[in-house]
């Protein structure tokens, strides 16, 4: 369910349940398109009211060229290809960015966020490769994020259980 | 110039945050995540969860609170007008939903100066109430330099 209003591509091909992922498989893309509205929205959701996230004077008097979006919300909207994929958005273990590049939405227009991902890694069920993963078929998502062609992430990965491997404790 | 005699210490927990269903609904229709476990009690009860599966950068909503009152600590000495966020992990040990009671530790793992610029490493370890680790996230904010 979401709100009217609030722009939102076409999901992600979700996976099928108990896919089994493989090295070098493609995930995407997915285009999200964000404007001021989302940004006051997720402004609103997430607690971080930094007004060069919603307003010019303040965004402009800092060096910035307009109203930038939170990098919080450009990790999310990445996440969200990832769960899209694998279908859970409990499936996430571990996820990290860099913000290399501010994503600046103009007003009225927004700007176009574009998502794809690649399976970098696959870790079959039984290995201990890390806190939370052992014992656990898990897959590594190589994301790359773009504005205009340029990227504004770094250093983006998720690594999700696969469905069907069992809970960590 | 921030001082970096704070390297290693951790801040004591403040009020626990209090996972709220609307809340949770609120931030999935913000990041336009349509999954069922983040808006259907029903369906996220099915799938095994206690409540509404919290998306996994939910976790930066209770985070930055904990962080706040290290960051405006005007001992450490950082400006944060000229601060961004440099680079974010998580790691979910289990997924944050709905009716958790999140108590958070920000522990400063490093700060150094590179290029003229200010790098702090805070690193905030969020337990629920039974002491079960949830999440460990951590993040870079660079200050930049006046130069």
């Amino acid at each position: 369910m979401t709100s009217a209003g609030l722009p939102l591509a076409p999901a992600a091909e979700p996976a099928v349940p108990g896919v089994d992922p493989a090295v070098g498989d493609e995930i995407g893309p997915l285009t999200v398109h964000v404007d001021r509205a989302q940004l006051v929205r997720y402004a609103g959701a997430s607690g971080d009211f930094n007004p060069i996230h919603w307003n010019p004077r303040v965004a402009t008097s800092v060096g910035l060229d307009d109203v930038i979006a939170h990098g919080m919300l450009t990790m999310a909207l990445a996440g969200r290809l990832v769960t899209d994929w694998i279908g859970d958005p409990a499936a996430i273990t571990d996820f990290e960015v860099r913000f290399t590049r501010p994503v600046v939405v103009p007003d009225p227009d927004g700007v176009d966020v574009e998502i794809t991902g690649r399976v970098a890694e696959v870790a079959p069920g039984g290995s201990a490769d890390g806190p939370g993963n052992a014992g656990t078929a898990t897959a590594r998502v190589d994301l790359t994020v773009t504005v205009d062609g340029r990227k504004v992430l770094g250093k983006a990965r998720a690594t999700v259980r696969l469905p069907g491997s069992a809970r960590s404790t | 110039m921030m001082d970096s005699s704070f390297v290693g210490r951790s801040f004591p927990p403040a009020e626990p945050y209090m996972v709220g269903v609307e809340k949770v609904r609120e931030f999935a229709d913000a990041i336009g995540e349509r999954s069922p476990l983040c808006h259907d009690r029903t369906a996220a009860r099915a799938a095994g969860h206690p409540d509404l599966v919290a998306p996994p950068t939910f976790a930066m909503a209770v985070v930055a609170r904990a962080q706040e009152a290290v960051l405006f600590d005007p001992r450490l000495g950082l400006d944060f007008s000229r601060v961004v966020h440099g680079d974010q992990a998580f790691t979910h040990h289990r997924p944050i939903c709905a009716g958790d009671e999140l108590t958070a530790v920000v522990h400063i793992d490093a700060i150094r100066e590179m290029a003229g610029n200010d790098i702090i490493t805070l690193r905030t370890e969020l337990t629920a109430h039974d002491d079960v680790p949830v999440c460990t996230a951590v993040s870079t904010l660079v200050s930049r330099g006046a130069a």
